[in-house]
C-alpha cells in the first residue's frame, strides 16, 4: 500500500478498526490477526497449508457456503475493476487468478471452493510460502455474494452491508463519521467489550489533537514534528511503535534519466552522502529508524542483511561518496544538479531540503526540490517524468515479498523503473522456495549495490490514546487493531 | 418588472452552460485521473472503469450526455471516489449541513453588522463609533482559519463548553462555533458598509427635513434613513449569502462538518470529476439566482430604480 503521509485530505482511508460488521448473522470469518505466525480465531495455522492447497476453517453459518470464495473471486474479476485486483492475481498464487484477472477466464474458475460450510479450500498455482499472511488482507475476506449482487456498488452502505465481524456498520456519513455497533451475532461476541465505535474524519491533525486533549476522542494521531514535546507532556498516552513501512527516494532508471544518474557510482554517492539520523532524530523525532535497505527490520521472518553502507560511520560514508563521485568524473569542474520531486506536504519538504542541503555540503551537488499535488505527482512519477522522486511503501502483508516485489521489473509499483534480470529471477525463485530468507537477502544486497532507490527511514506509527483505553496491540507492526480487542477502564 | 426577471433568467441559462463547459474543459485538461491510484490499473480494469463512467466515449458525447442527464433528469452521475454514492447523494448530504450553518451565519452577520454599523453612524465620532469601527476592523482582519482554532482552544479545550467539531445532525452546540467563525468577517464588512452609507444618508437633505419636523430620532432612523442606507449593503448580501450557504472550505475542513465545502476541495484533489462538476453547477446556479434576487429587492427598496 502506497503511503503519502501526512494523510491526504480527500479519501477516507482504509482503516482496520472493525470497519465491517454483520447485519443479520455471523456468516463467515476469515480474519487473521496480523501478528506474524499467530493466527487468531480461525484455522489457518502455518502448518495447515500443505503447500499447494490451503485450507481455511471458517466460522460460519449453515448457508454461508456460497460466500466463502466470493471475496477473492470478485476482486480478481476485471468487471469489478478493483484497485486491489493485483493482490489476488499477482500475489496470492491462487490457481487461475491470472486468467481471471485478464478476463480470459470466468471468475468462477478461480481456484477457491467451499469444501463444506466450514472450510474454504484454496488451490494454489505454486506453493506460496507466505499464503497464510495474505489472508489477512481485506481483499481476501469473504463477501456476501447475494448482497453484492442485489445492491451492486451500493452494497457497502450501512442499510445494505452484511459482514461477519464483531461490529455492524450502522452509519456512514462521508467526510464526517462512521459508526459501528456491537454485533450480537458475532461468533465471539461474548469477548467484545466496547459497544459502539465512532470513527471521525478530521482533516486537520492539530484540530484532531486538540479534541483529543479536550477528552472528546480516545485515539488520534500526533501532529507531525510534535512527538517529542507532546511525549513530555503526555508520557503515558503518546506512543510510537515500529511500522511495516519504508520511506525512500526513487532514482529514475529509465532512458530519459540524466547521464550522470545512469552511473551507479553517482547513485551510490547520493545514497551515501547524507546523514539519515539528521532526518530521523532532527526532523521527524518520533523513533523512526534510518534505512539502508528496503525491507523493514520488523518484517516477520526477515533479518535485514548487513550491507556495507549500513555498517559505516557517516564520515566514512561521506568519504566513500566523494571518492565515488571523483571516480565517476564529477566534481567542482564537472558538477551535477539533481531534482527531487515530492508530493506537496510540509513533512516531505523538510526532508527534501535536508537531503539536498547535505548533498550540497558533502558532495557539492546543487539540487532543486519540486513539489506536485498528489494526483499530478502520481501521474508524473508513474510515467517516469522525474529525476529523483519521493515514495513510501507499507507492507500489504507481513512478509518480505510485499516489499521486495517492488524491485521486480514487472511491478506496477516499481516507480524507479529498476530492471535487473538477476533480481527478477531471484524473486521468481523466492515465490516457491521452502525458505526464501537467503534469496531475500541476495535481492537486498544486489539492490543495495545497484542503488535504484535511496532508502531513508522506516516509519513508526505515532499516536495518542487516552490512558483509559486498553488492549492496544503495540507489537502489531501493520498497525492493525480491532476494536473488539480494546476495552476501557475508569 | 416581470419582463426584467424573464430577461435575466434567459441570460442565466447560457451563463450556466458556459460555466459547465469551462469546468468540463478545465477538468479534462488537468493532469491525473480519478482511477490513478498508487499504480495504474491493468488495461482490462481501466477499460471497464472507463466504460462504467462513460469515459471511453468521445469528449463531445460525454459532454452531451452529461448535459442531458443534468438538465432533464437532474442527475449528476455517480461519484468517482465514493463508489457507493451518487453526486446527488453527496449534495443531499453535504448541502443541508452547509446551508444550515450558512443560514444562521447570515442572520447573525446581518443583525450584528447592521446594528453595529447603524450605532456607529448615529454616534459618529464618539467612543461608541471608535469602538464599533475598531471591533469591525479587528474582526475582519482575523481570517477564519485563525478564528477557528482560537474558538476551539477557548470553548473546547479551556472551558470545555462546546464540542470541537463534527456535525451530529446539527445540534446547536455543534453549530455555534461554525456560525461565529463564518459570520465574523462578513459581519465586519456589513458593519463598515452600513456605517459609511448611513453617515451619508444622515447628512442628506430629506433627513434634515425629517429632523426639522421634530420627529424623534428613532423614527428618523427606522422610517427614513435605514432603507436607503441599506442599498449598498444589499448588493453585498447577495454574493455573501451564496458564499455562506455554499460553505467555507476552511470551516468545513477545520470543523469536519461533512459539508459541501469539504467535498468541493477534496473532489478536486481526488479528480472526482462528477462531484466537482455537480458542486460547481450548484454554486454557480445559486450565485446567479441570488444576484437576481438582490436586483429585484433593489427595485423594491429603491423607487428610483426601474427595469
Amino acid at each position: 500500500m502506497e503511503v503519502s503521509e501526512p494523510p491526504l485530505p480527500p479519501i477516507e482511508r482504509r482503516g482496520h478498526g472493525a470497519a465491517f460488521g454483520v447485519h443479520r448473522r455471523a456468516e463467515a470469518e476469515a480474519a487473521l490477526d496480523q501478528l506474524a505466525g499467530d493466527p487468531v480465531g480461525l484455522g489457518i495455522g502455518a502448518g495447515a497449508i500443505d503447500r499447494a492447497i490451503a485450507r481455511a476453517a471458517l466460522r460460519c453459518d449453515d448457508d454461508a457456503h456460497d460466500h466463502l470464495g466470493a471475496g477473492p473471486r470478485r476482486a480478481a474479476d476485471p468487471a469489478t475493476a478493483s484497485p486491489y485486483a493485483w493482490f489476488v492475481t499477482d500475489i496470492t498464487g491462487i490457481k487461475g487468478a491470472g486468467a481471471v484477472g485478464s478476463g480470459d477466464a470466468a471468475p468462477d474458475t478461480l481456484g477457491v471452493e467451499a469444501a463444506d460450510d466450514q472450510t474454504l479450500v484454496v488451490h494454489l498455482e505454486r506453493p506460496v510460502p507466505y499464503f497464510a499472511q495474505t489472508v489477512t488482507h481485506a481483499t481476501m475476506f469473504p463477501v456476501p455474494q447475494a448482497v453484492v449482487e442485489a445492491h451492486g456498488a451500493e452494497w457497502t452502505r450501512p442499510e445494505n452491508i452484511v459482514g461477519n465481524g464483531a461490529y455492524v456498520l450502522t452509519e456512514h456519513v462521508p467526510q464526517e463519521r462512521m459508526v459501528m455497533e456491537r454485533n450480537a451475532n458475532y461468533w465471539n461476541d461474548g469477548e467484545t467489550v466496547i459497544n459502539k465505535v465512532v470513527r471521525l474524519i478530521i482533516n486537520d491533525e492539530t484540530q484532531a489533537f486538540t479534541r483529543w486533549q479536550a477528552g472528546e476522542l480516545d485515539l488520534v494521531g500526533v501532529p507531525t514534528g510534535q512527538y517529542l514535546s507532546l511525549k513530555e507532556q503526555y508520557p503515558a498516552e503518546i506512543y510510537s511503535n515500529p511500522r511495516l513501512c519504508t520511506y525512500y527516494y526513487n532514482f529514475n532508471m529509465r532512458d530519459n534519466a540524466p547521464e550522470w544518474m545512469k552511473d551507479v557510482r553517482v547513485r551510490q554517492a547520493l545514497n551515501l552522502g547524507f546523514d539519515r539520523t539528521v532526518i530521523t532524530d532532527g526532523i521527524l523525532q518520533a523513533g523512526q529508524i534510518p534505512a539502508y535497505t528496503f525491507t523493514p527490520p520488523t518484517t516477520a521472518g526477515f533479518t535485514v542483511p548487513v550491507v556495507e553502507s549500513a555498517a559505516m560511520t557517516q564520515d566514512e560514508r561521506n568519504e566513500l561518496a566523494k571518492s565515488l563521485m571523483a571516480e565517476a568524473g564529477y566534481g567542482p569542474d564537472n558538477p551535477i544538479s539533481a531534482e527531487i520531486l515530492y508530493n506537496t506536504s510540509e513533512g516531505h519538504k523538510s526532508i527534501a531540503i535536508a537531503v539536498s542541503q547535505m548533498w550540497k555540503e558533502n558532495l557539492g551537488i546543487e539540487s532543486t526540490i519540486n513539489n506536485m499535488e498528489w494526483g499530478t505527482f502520481l501521474e508524473a512519477r508513474g510515467a517516469g517524468q522525474f529525476e529523483i522522486s519521493r515514495a513510501g511503501w507499507c507492507g500489504d502483508y507481513n512478509e518480505a515479498s510485499t516489499f521486495l516485489d517492488l524491485y521486480g521489473s514487472g511491478s506496477g509499483y516499481n516507480d524507479a523503473g529498476y530492471n535487473s534480470a538477476e533480481v527478477d529471477a531471484l524473486l521468481a525463485e523466492a515465490k516457491t522456495a521452502e525458505d526464501p530468507q537467503s534469496l531475500y537477502n541476495q535481492i537486498e544486497t544486489i539492490a543495495a549495490a545497484d542503488a535504484p532507490i535511496i532508502p531513508i527511514y522506516f516509519y513508526t506509527s505515532v499516536g495518542a490514546r487516552q490512558a483509559t483505553l486498553k488492549g492496544w496491540p503495540d507489537n502489531n507492526v501493520e498497525n492493525a487493531w480491532y476494536a473488539r480487542d480494546l476495552y476501557k477502564v475508569e | 418588472m416581470f419582463t426584467y426577471i424573464a430577461r435575466r433568467l434567459t441570460v442565466a441559462v447560457p451563463t450556466i452552460l458556459i460555466l459547465i463547459t469551462i469546468s468540463f474543459v478545465l477538468m479534462w485538461s488537468a493532469p491525473g485521473s480519478p482511477f490513478m491510484g498508487e499504480k495504474l490499473p491493468p488495461p482490462e480494469v481501466m477499460a471497464n472503469l472507463e466504460a462504467k463512467y462513460g469515459l471511453d466515449q468521445p469528449y463531445w458525447k460525454q459532454y452531451v450526455d452529461y448535459l442531458t442527464n443534468v438538465i432533464f433528469h437532474f442527475d449528476f452521475g455517480p461519484s468517482f471516489k465514493f463508489k457507493d454514492r451518487t453526486v446527488n447523494d453527496i449534495i443531499a448530504q453535504g448541502f443541508p449541513v452547509t446551508l444550515t450553518y450558512g443560514f444562521w451565519s447570515f442572520i447573525v452577520a446581518v443583525i450584528f453588522g447592521v446594528g453595529l454599523g447603524v450605532t456607529a453612524a448615529i454616534r459618529h465620532n464618539t467612543w461608541l463609533d471608535y469602538l464599533s469601527v475598531g471591533f469591525a476592523i479587528g474582526s475582519q482582519s482575523i481570517p477564519n482559519y485563525v478564528m477557528a482554532p482560537i474558538l476551539v482552544l477557548v470553548f473546547t479545550l479551556w472551558l470545555g463548553w462546546l464540542p470541537g467539531g463534527g456535525w451530529e445532525g446539527g445540534t446547536w452546540d455543534h453549530i455555534i462555533m461554525l456560525v461565529i467563525a463564518l459570520s465574523t468577517s462578513y459581519f465586519a464588512s456589513i458593519a463598515r458598509i452600513t456605517r459609511s452609507s448611513m453617515l451619508e444618508v444622515l447628512n442628506s437633505g430629506f433627513i434634515r427635513t425629517a429632523k426639522a419636523k421634530g420627529l424623534p430620532m428613532s423614527r428618523v432612523i427606522l422610517k427614513h434613513a435605514l432603507k436607503p442606507a441599506l442599498l449598498p449593503v444589499l448588493s453585498y448580501l447577495g454574493p455573501a449569502f451564496v458564499g455562506m450557504v455554499t460553505g467555507s472550505v476552511i470551516i468545513d475542513q477545520y470543523f469536519s462538518t461533512g459539508g459541501i465545502g469539504q467535498f468541493f476541495v477534496n473532489s478536486a484533489f481526488n479528480r472526482d470529476y462528477s462531484t466537482m462538476m455537480g458542486i460547481t453547477i450548484l454554486v454557480g446556479t445559486l450565485t446567479i439566482i441570488f444576484n437576481l434576487l438582490v436586483d429585484v429587492l433593489y427595485a423594491w427598496i429603491d423607487p428610483k430604480i426601474r427595469y
